[in-house]
């Protein structure tokens, strides 16, 4: 019916299977002689830095050797509850009530910039910007063109272009959708009113995207198209940021007061044997103490000490 | 005498579990879709089928879209390829065979070619072309929706419909193609008041051959249909299918969601089965002909 899905499931089922081999074989065959090692899985917005400080961390042979599969944040959600990882990563929190209930901990590990992007030809060289209101009006369908006089306000010196706006979202449940609706709802009272915060939403208009690549690719092919996606594929897919104005002035992505900001959590079971808690412990204290210039070198914002 | 007997014996009871394991799938595969629809039937009620406000965030789960989306691809996919699917069979059965069997295998070789395949074609390809094609007439599309998933689709169906209808058209008996040229029909007289009159349940066949494909058809689609739930109101308004919503939605659905699902997977089935149960017996009549 849906060969992608069964491969990614055949996948995950055989993810799954090796990592209980491969946890089995070195917890017994090693027996506490050879290197400690960590398991992690889940959402894939935080794993190019997971995967950098893992591989940076393991360097070091006295660490224990530390791994994480980019696999989703609801696989690894579902890995972390079977107990077939040691920690799991997902950009959408689980409540508290959630967490009780399944013996698990959860923290605040980094936070991660979503921009908004646009496909804009004539505009490619210049500071394009956009407030959160105009934003939220954009995706509730409310201005349906580039040169709207509200747009122009915000640009001015600019010749924008007389073209409709085409809106993408992503068609997938995405702890992305999630940080952008938080945003919109924060600043849109009709958003907040009518759509809502959700890793799903009801769109009222414009065309979907499969994941971050394919909401990128839409936007590059489509002329006109705006859509959303974390910072690092925006830099990938060289798509056009839209800036957004903050209390009156233009903000980058790079700056302490954009205001569209998803944090991404670390879920650990409190089950965990001591020896191996204590391991764990360790590699995220390492994180959070020299992990900082990486993570801000991959756009993301590290927790403060 | 005793051996032969044995092997008899095993070789029918072998032959007899291979078609009790074929109905018990069956049966199970309609059994769990009922158990796992149930939920969504119960809470959603007939708003499934009637309701178009699709939003798994606060539970409305109405489907008419994607059912609209489905029955509008599909036509419309239909109606591109079928005539050039008969077009197509009768060029290669009255062609000669240095020309006819190439082009052949050619119409066959577009069914190898995986659905995903198809998909990707027609985002990188096909949107973008339409979207810069029709800018050019002043109107601005973006490309995805109605228009590309039913060219897709009607691409995917073609080669399907006319190896079907090749085989229909090339039951026709010599004589009757021959007695209605000898009592002065022209060429199209021939084949369409004739042939393709005396074929009519076979093409039939050929056209539902192509329904079922087209309905249920999920990669391709996904990849071009914009995902769009509403019921679409216009030619080159974004939509969504059945089969994509299942792609789009299953790996995070649950409760509700995930039943509803199922209850779509249900209507697809149910579909699917209605198609094959007619196609049997008009394509079977051709033989009794």
């Amino acid at each position: 019916m849906n060969s992608r899905k069964i491969t990614e499931n055949i996948l995950s089922v055989s993810t799954a299977t090796l990592l209980i081999t491969g946890v089995a074989v070195f917890g017994f065959g090693c027996n506490g002689k050879g290197r400690q090692k960590i398991n992690g899985a889940g959402g894939s917005f935080p794993a190019p830095l997971y995967q950098s400080w893992c591989f940076d961390y393991s360097q070091d042979i006295s660490h224990p050797k530390v791994n994480y599969q980019s696999v989703g944040s609801s696989a690894g959600i579902s890995q972390i509850k079977a107990g077939t990882v040691d920690f799991a990563g997902t950009d959408a929190p689980l409540s508290e009530e959630d967490c009780e209930k399944s013996g698990l901990e959860q923290f605040h590990m980094v936070s991660g910039a979503v921009v908004p992007t646009v496909n804009l030809p004539s505009l490619a060289q210049s500071t394009f910007t956009l407030d959160g209101d105009t934003l939220a009006d954009i995706y509730l369908g409310k201005i349906e063109r580039w040169n709207d006089t509200r747009i122009a306000a915000l640009n001015p010196g600019l010749t924008l272009p007389d073209l409709k706006i085409t809106v993408v979202h992503r068609g997938d449940g995405s702890g992305t959708t999630h940080i952008f609706t938080t945003y919109l709802s924060s600043v849109s009272e009709a958003w907040k009113k009518d759509i809502g915060i959700g890793t799903l939403v009801k769109w009222p208009c414009g065309i979907a995207g499969q994941k971050n690549p394919g909401v990128c690719n839409n936007v590059s092919r489509i002329k006109g198209a705006i859509g959303y996606t974390e910072y690092t594929f925006a830099l990938e897919a060289k798509l056009q940021i839209a800036f957004l104005a903050v209390d009156g002035k233009t903000v980058k992505p790079d700056e302490a007061a954009w205001p569209i900001l998803g944090k991404t959590y670390i879920l650990t079971r409190k089950d965990t044997p001591a020896d191996k808690m204590s391991a764990m412990a360790d590699f995220f204290s390492w994180c959070k103490q020299y992990g900082g210039d990486t993570a801000r070198r991959l756009h993301y914002i590290p927790v403060s000490k | 005498m005793r051996r032969i007997l044995d092997t008899d014996t095993a070789f029918r009871w072998f032959c007899k579990a291979g078609a009790i394991v074929g109905l018990a799938v069956a049966i199970a595969l309609v059994a769990v879709i009922l158990k796992e629809s149930m939920l969504a039937l119960r809470t959603a009620g007939f708003s499934l089928v009637f309701s178009a406000e699709w939003n798994p965030a606060d539970g409305s789960f109405g489907a008419a879209g994607a059912l609209a989306g489905t029955a509008a691809t599909t036509l419309l996919a239909l109606l591109m390829a079928v005539p050039l699917a008969f077009a197509a069979a009768l060029f290669v059965n009255a062609a000669p065979p240095n020309v006819a069997v190439p082009v052949a295998h050619a119409l066959d070789l577009l069914a190898a070619i995986p659905s995903v395949i198809y998909g990707m074609w027609g985002l990188f390809v096909l949107c973008p072309l339409l979207q810069s094609v029709l800018s050019r007439f002043g109107i601005e599309y973006t490309g995805f929706g109605l228009v590309p998933s039913s060219l897709v689709l009607a691409l995917m169906v073609l080669p399907y419909v006319s190896a079907v209808m090749r085989d229909v058209l090339a039951q026709t008996p010599v004589a009757l193609v021959e007695s209605a040229m000898g009592v002065g029909c022209t060429r199209w007289e021939a084949t369409w008041d004739v042939v393709a009159r005396s074929r009519k349940a076979g093409l039939l066949g050929a056209i539902m051959i192509g329904l079922g494909r087209a309905l249920g058809e999920t990669m391709a689609v996904l990849f071009v249909c914009g995902g769009v739930s509403a019921i679409p109101t216009g030619l080159l308004d974004g939509c969504t299918t059945i089969a994509a919503t299942l792609a789009n939605d299953f790996a995070e659905a649950d409760g509700v969601h995930k039943s509803a699902l199922f209850a779509l997977g249900g209507i697809l089935l149910a579909f699917e089965f209605a198609i094959q149960a007619t196609t049997i017996p008009l394509i079977g009549r051709r033989s009794r002909k």
